[in-house]
Formats: C-alpha cells, structure tokens, sequence
C-alpha cells in the first residue's frame, strides 16, 4: 500500500466521489456545447482560413513571398517549425517522463498537454512542408528508390535527420496518447444513450472491458511507451538543434546546442500547457483537478529549465569570448548590439529574467501572475530562435554580403494561421475527448484527495 | 546503535591506500620523462585521481540537495549514504587545491596557462590566444573563484550534515522546509560552478580548446559516479542487515538512476564529438585527432582506452542494466557497476593525460597508475565509512520516511 507523507499537499480538492470525477470529465462532451465555445472557434477558424489563404499562395506563388533574400535565406519558416516542435516537448515530457518518475500531479494535465502535442507537431510538420515550394515533391524526403525520379535523399544532412526523428516523434506521441484515451473512450461509451455518439465512442474504446487483464496490459504498455518516448523527447530536439549545430556558422556551431534545446523545448512546451490549462480549467469548471499546486509545480520546472536555458546563454557568451575566435565573439556582439539586439533583449527578458520570478512563492502560486508570465515565455522562446536564426546569418564571414531580413505579410500570416489551426485543433479535443485523464485520476483520489487525506490523518 | 565499520574493511581500505602509497612512490621514480617533465605523469595522475573522487562527493552533494528540492520520498532512507559521500568534499577540495597551488609555483606543468610567460607582448613564449584569455586566467580572479568553489562547497556540506543530524532529535517539519529552500539554494550555485571549475580544473587543460558543453559532460560524470558508489554502498549495507526497510523497488530505483545517467552521460559524450568531428574546425578537432590519430598516419595511444571507455559506459549499462530483472539483481548490478566505475576513471584520465603528456612517451595506461587510483580509493572508502560510523544509520525524523517504508514499484 503506497503511503502519502502528511506534509505532501493534496492533489484533488474537496470531497469527490469516483462518480464526481466521471460527471466533471464526461459531462460537458454530453451537454450541448456551450456559447463560448461556439464563439471561441469562430474567432480561431477565421484566423485558420486566414492562414490557410496565406499558404495557398504561397505556395502558389513560390517561397518568394516571404521576405527571405540571398543572405538571410532562412527565418520565420524555421523559427516557427522549431518554435512548434519546442512546445510539442512537454506533452511526452509530462506523459513519459513524468510517468517514470511517478509524479501524481501529471494525471491532471497529461491528457491535453500530450493532444497539445500532436497538434504542436503538426503544426511544425507543416512548416518543412510549405517550405520545399514544390509540395508536390514533398515525398522527396523520404529515402525512395530512384524510379520513383528523385536521387536518394543526403543522409549526411541534419535536415533528413529530423525527417526520421519527428515522425518517429509523432507516431509514438500518437499511440501513447490514444492508449490513455482507450479506458476513458469506454467510460463514455457507457454513459452515452444516443445511439450513434454510442456507437462512435464504441469503435474508439477498442472494445475496453475494463477487466484486470486489461489493466495490466494498459499499465505495462504505458511504461513500455514511456521507456520509448522519453529518449525520443531528448532526441528530436537535440536533432533539430543539429540543423544549426553541424554547421560552420558563427552563433549556430557550438557543443551545448543539443541539450540547451531539448531544455528550452521543455521550457516552453510547459508555458504553453499553462496558456491553454489555466484558461481551460475556468470554463470547464476543473479547478478542483488542476489548482494552484499543479501551477506551482509546473512553475517550478518553468525556473528549472528555464535557469538551464539562462546558463547555456551566458555559457556561449562566455565561450565566444574565451575561444579567441574572431568571427565567434563578432557574432555574439551582434547579437547583443546589433540591428536586431531588440530581440536578443526580448529573448533575454522574457526567457531568463522574468522566470526568476517564481523563485517568490507568492508569484508562483498566483494563477493570474503565471498566465503572463507564459505569454512572456510563449513570446521569449520564439525570439530565441528568431536571435539564433537570423541575428546569426544576416551577418557572417563574408560583410559584403551582409543584409537584414524584413517579414511580409505572408510571413506573419502563415505563422498567425498556425496558431489559428492551433487553436480550433485544441477548441475540438476539449469539446468531443475526455479532457483529464478520468480514470488515471480515481487511482490517486483515496490517497490524495483532500477529504481523504484529512480524514487518515485523524 | 550505530554501523560500525567491520575489521575487514577497514584492512581493506588499509591494503588500497598502501598499494597506493607504492605505487605513488613507484610512479614518482619514474622520473623525468625526456623533455625534462617534472615527474609530469605523476602529476596529472594525482589531477585525475584527486578529481575523480572529489567529483564522486560532489555529485553526492548534488543528488542529496536535489531529494530534498524536488520532494523526493522514497529515497528519504539512505540519506546518511549521501551524507557520508560528501563528507570526503574537504579533504577532496584541499587535495585539488594543493594541486593547483603547486601548479602555479612551477612544481608541474599540468595547467599550460599557469605559466606566467605566456602573457607577456613580445616575449619569447607569447601566446596571443592564450594571453587573450589572460582575464579569465588573471590570479586574482582563478584564485578567488577557486576559494568560492572550496568554501561554499565545504560550507553547504556541513550545513546539510548539521540540520539532518539535528532533525533526528528535535523532528517537526521546520528544519525540512529550511533543508527544502537550501537545496534550492544549493542547486542554483552548483548549476554555475559546476561548469566552471570543470573549466579551469580540467577543460583549461588544453590551453587552447574550448567546448560549451565540457561542463554539463563533466557534470554528468559526476553524477553516474555518484549513483554507482551510493548503489553498491546500499547493497552491501543491506546485505549486512543495517537497512531493514530498503527493498528490491529502492534498489530497482537507484540501478535505474545508474542506467539513466550512464545514457545522459554518452548522449553528452557523443553530441560534444559528434559536432565537433561533423564540423571539423581545426581549433575544435584537435582535441579528438590527438585522442585518435598519432599524426603520422597511424592510432593514437589514446585511442585504444578511449574506445574501450565508452563502450563499458554506455554499450554495458545500455544492454544489461535495461531489463527489470536485471535492475533488482544484486550480483549483476555490482559487476556492472564496478566495471563503469573503472571505466569512469578512464574517462577522467583521458581528460587529463593527452594535454599533460607528450603522445611519443605514451605506451597505455601503466600499471603504477591503477595502483594509485586504488590508494585513492581506499581513502575515499576509509573517509566514508568513518561518517557512516558516527550517526545512525537511518534517520528517525524526516517526513518523508513513512512514504520511503512503503515504497513499492
């Protein structure tokens, strides 16, 4: 029998009953769906047309739409795919990692950090994708044979690197998401009693019986997964820092790159499951299932990685100087004082100044603080890829060939749809899935709910 | 009624130490190498030994400051095991730092930088890279981040030390909420100067290479190091009947922690080569084409225990320590365990000895060198087991014990 020390706070208030649980969960799928929620995805699905309009012309267009030019041939298209894959971190880090270490408190927020995931990913997916302007030939990526009329793919290249590494990424995210899914589609399936929503719940649950076979199964497979998906977390960034790292460019090749970003993916994979829950657990009334403890724990691992992320920079920094290159110092004065030191300031800001805030314990448990403080940190971690991105190539070895980058239009409209896509993705999970994990949280209501806890104590 | 310590180890440590106090004087005789050395190996063996198990109580420091930061419970048993690994910091830190001072008297060459000449415009030895890192190198500003590193280390240890044997009398939460918020503390500093003094103790070495990641892989070292020591101490202390409550879970759970940082260890090792070696800078690559080609066409010397190390550190744990069984398997996790303890050694030793060493007089590692490495040991043990003897062996106080009791996987 596990025990739970005194001292440890609750992880479920008041006084629910397994039946609560089911009701708070199950409940908003069945009811009609809320005005607000019919507003919401008016608003998020114009923003994704708008986005989707930019991509079609782009595309029917060709790349050149964008403001890119012959020195800063790369920006806004990597800046967001990597800013993406980044927040996709934290829902295996919350589902796996998480899960090894046993940390309870993940049960409230696994299930729509790992759907944030998937849609993270995709997003970011999308991004190589519009990228190529043949998208057509997208399927070059893929190591085919020659009849097919493509040379084969370079393996030597970072870029099919990631091909492989986000897709494995995503696959696995996948499975592991559905799989907690299953038990809880089964729990609606019972409770449905219009046929057809019956019916399509049926299909989804697998045919669950909620046996102990079944039970073991599921929890064997979880770890079985979370074993897989934790080395995938830390591989598919530190690949993605590899598209940089491999290469000769000042600002870009440099050893701490690959554990930095999984750090800062993690970093901002858990600002953007605080955007999304604190605004979630208000209109779907959760609040006695993610409170202010699960904030404060995630506020925590936001210092921890970000002070991680604070440490690489000032390490680089250090290293630029130290190493006696001249091109290497150049590039991080310009980072820093530059034409786009506005952004190195932003990043600073955002990414390493303003989370040590949380250091006080007042800050970090206010709901309110926190929310502004992950829009700082959403906003932090894109201009951290913006500053390593463009502030390093605008201006390399070669200073006649210097220039500036400048977005267009369709540069922000692509990146604004993303977040639109995004959005109506995420508005629908938490419309027809069960939003928390219902059936993870009964294992730990006995042992941390507050009623419960309280009454073992006397 | 507190452990104490059996006769046998106590000979055992004995035994090591004078090994090592032969080997030592054998080593010494060794003498000058061709190129007037300075009983240079020598030296850089007592580097390489001298960090190796300071960085083995660091690591412990670390992980004992980080159960009580992140609310750990089931590890809330063995503590005093940490406590007593940490306990060698002092005499660890004072044996660096004699080294360093003897350093910068001229006694050895195992820091480049340290000579004075270097620096000076228009002299004979002038080194314009060397000397452009000449504030960072500066005495006054080596020497008081060394003596920050020494006393805060040795300070926060006796800290933790003093609280933890307080708490066993006095109980309540108090002390551990103030435990709590020092970890914190203690983590914030020891995530900046574990990098650093991993540069100027080790990376600076080779004067002119740099790496940003050195000081996480350093770190990561520190950690497997630590896991493996703590491990195979508790086994054997629950072998001998001193740990009633530890199960197979605590010991699935610490071999878990030996396996995953052995994969965070070679996942650091093989990003820093793999960058370097894919974007083949030559002030990068040097480091790895001494460690790997003797430059006229033919090995390195280095590259027969190079290879041999990183195979035992991650092939090793990777294969055999993966499987559930194997993680609650006594035997195995000691065989294992002490095979990447040795092989961690070699890790330490190839950070050293290619910088310090002419490649021509290198012939693999001598045999006076292991010995030496098991009189460091020996003491290391000896200290160990000394701190284990002075307090009780489990604590009575701590919130967490109940949970640690109960712990089941």
């Amino acid at each position: 029998m596990h025990k739970e020390a005194a001292i440890r706070e609750p992880l479920i208030l008041g006084h629910k009953t397994y039946n609560d649980i089911t009701n708070d969960v199950v409940g908003p799928i069945e009811g009609p769906a809320p005005m607000g929620w019919k507003i919401l995805i008016s608003i998020t699905g114009l923003i994704s047309l708008y986005g989707i309009g930019c991509i079609m012309y782009l595309i029917g267009t060709g790349i050149g739409v964008w403001g890119l030019n012959k020195t800063v041939g790369w920006a806004w298209d990597i800046t967001n795919f990597v800013w993406w894959v980044g927040i996709g971190h934290a829902g295996t880090l919350i589902s796996a990692v998480l899960l090894l270490f046993r940390q309870k408190w993940r049960m409230a927020i696994n299930r729509s950090a790992e759907a944030m995931t998937i849609f993270a990913v995709i997003m970011a997916a999308m991004f190589p994708g519009i990228h190529m302007g043949r998208i057509w030939v997208g399927y070059w990526v893929f190591p085919l044979p020659n009849q097919f009329g493509s040379l084969w793919v370079n393996f030597n290249s970072p870029l099919l690197w990631d091909v492989f590494a986000i897709s494995t990424y995503f696959s696995v995210s996948l499975v592991f998401w559905y799989i907690g899914l299953i038990p809880d589609f089964a729990t609606i399936r019972d409770r449905m009693i219009k046929p057809l929503p019956k019916k399509i719940y049926s299909i989804l649950s697998f045919g669950w019986s909620g046996r102990a076979k079944n039970w073991t199964r599921f929890e064997e497979v979880s770890l079985v997964l979370a074993g897989i998906a934790t080395p995938l977390v830390f591989s598919v960034h530190s690949i993605v820092s590899m598209d940089f790292a491999t290469s000769v460019v000042p600002g870009w090749h440099t050893t701490i790159f690959p554990p930095y970003f999984v750090s800062g993916a993690v970093f901002s994979g858990f600002a953007m499951v605080l955007t999304l829950m604190l605004i979630m657990r208000k209109t779907m009334k959760l609040e006695a299932y993610v409170h202010v403890k699960h904030v404060e724990y995630m506020n925590i691992v936001i210092i921890v990685t970000g002070s991680i992320v604070g440490v690489a920079y000032l390490t680089e920094l250090f290293m630029s100087w130290y190493s006696g290159v001249e091109y290497e110092s150049y590039a991080f004065i310009n980072r820093f004082s530059g034409p786009y030191a506005w952004s190195y300031w932003i990043m600073m800001t955002c990414n390493v100044i303003s989370p040590q805030l949380m250091w006080f314990k007042k800050l970090r448990r206010s709901l309110t603080f926190t929310f502004v403080l992950t829009i700082f940190v959403n906003i932090g971690m894109w201009f951290e890829r913006y500053v390593i991105i463009v502030t390093s190539i605008h201006r390399d070895y070669n200073p006649s060939s210097w220039g500036e980058f400048h977005a267009t239009f369709i540069d922000i409209g692509v990146f604004v749809g993303t977040i639109g896509i995004f959005l109506t993705l995420f508005l629908l999970f938490a419309r027809f899935f069960p939003v928390l994990a219902l059936n993870e949280l009964k294992t730990i209501l006995k042992s941390s709910g507050e009623s419960y806890k309280s009454d073992s104590e006397h | 009624m507190n452990f104490v310590i059996p006769g046998k180890v106590k000979t055992l440590s004995f035994v090591l130490m004078a090994i090592g106090v032969i080997a030592m004087v054998w080593g010494f005789l060794q003498g000058d190498g061709e190129h007037g050395e300075h009983h240079q190996r020598w030296w850089s063996n007592m580097l390489v030994n001298g960090f190796y198990f300071v960085a083995i109580s660091l690591g412990a420091l670390f992980f004992y400051t980080l159960q009580y930061a992140a609310e750990v419970g089931w590890s809330a048993q063995f503590k005093r095991i940490f406590e007593a690994m940490f306990s060698y910091l002092p005499i660890g830190l004072v044996i660096v730092l004699v080294l360093l001072i003897t350093g910068r008297l001229g006694m050895h060459h195992t820091w480049h930088w340290m000579d004075q000449s270097l620096y000076v415009e228009g002299g004979e030895n002038y080194d314009k890279i060397i000397a452009g890192k000449g504030a960072y190198f500066s005495d006054a500003f080596f020497w008081l981040r060394t003596v920050i590193y020494v006393g805060l280390f040795i300070w926060f240890a006796n800290w933790f030390r003093k609280k933890s044997l307080l708490e066993d009398k006095e109980g309540g939460t108090e002390l551990h909420v103030k435990q709590f918020k020092r970890s914190a503390i203690f983590l914030v500093c020891f995530a900046v100067f574990s990098s650093t003094l991993a540069w100027d103790w080790l990376m600076s070495i080779d004067t002119h290479w740099f790496s940003t990641m050195y000081g996480w892989y350093v770190f990561s070292g520190m950690w497997v190091t630590c896991m493996i020591f703590a491990t195979i101490l508790t086994l054997w202390l629950r072998k001998r009947g001193h740990l009633p409550h530890i199960n197979d879970s605590h010991v699935h759970d610490l071999t878990k922690w030996m396996f995953a940082i052995s994969m965070l260890w070679a996942y650091l090792w093989f990003c820093q080569f793999m960058l370097i070696w894919y974007a083949n800078i030559p002030e990068e690559v040097q480091y790895y084409t001494t460690r790997f080609f003797d430059g006229h066409g033919g090995l390195s010397p280095y590259l027969f225990p190079l290879v041999m190390m990183f195979f035992i550190n991650f092939a090793l744990p990777f294969y055999i320590l993966i499987a559930r069984d194997a993680k609650r398997n006594s035997n195995l996790i000691v065989g294992v365990g002490l095979l990447i303890f040795c092989a961690h050694f070699v890790d330490v030793y190839l950070l050293v000895i290619p910088g310090t060493i002419h490649m021509e007089q290198y012939h693999g590692i001598e045999f006076w060198e292991w010995g030496m490495f098991a009189g460091f040991f020996g003491l290391f043990l000896l200290v160990v087991m000394k701190a284990l003897s002075k307090a009780p062996l489990i604590p009575t106080n701590h919130p967490f014990l109940e949970e640690s009791e109960h712990h089941e996987i």
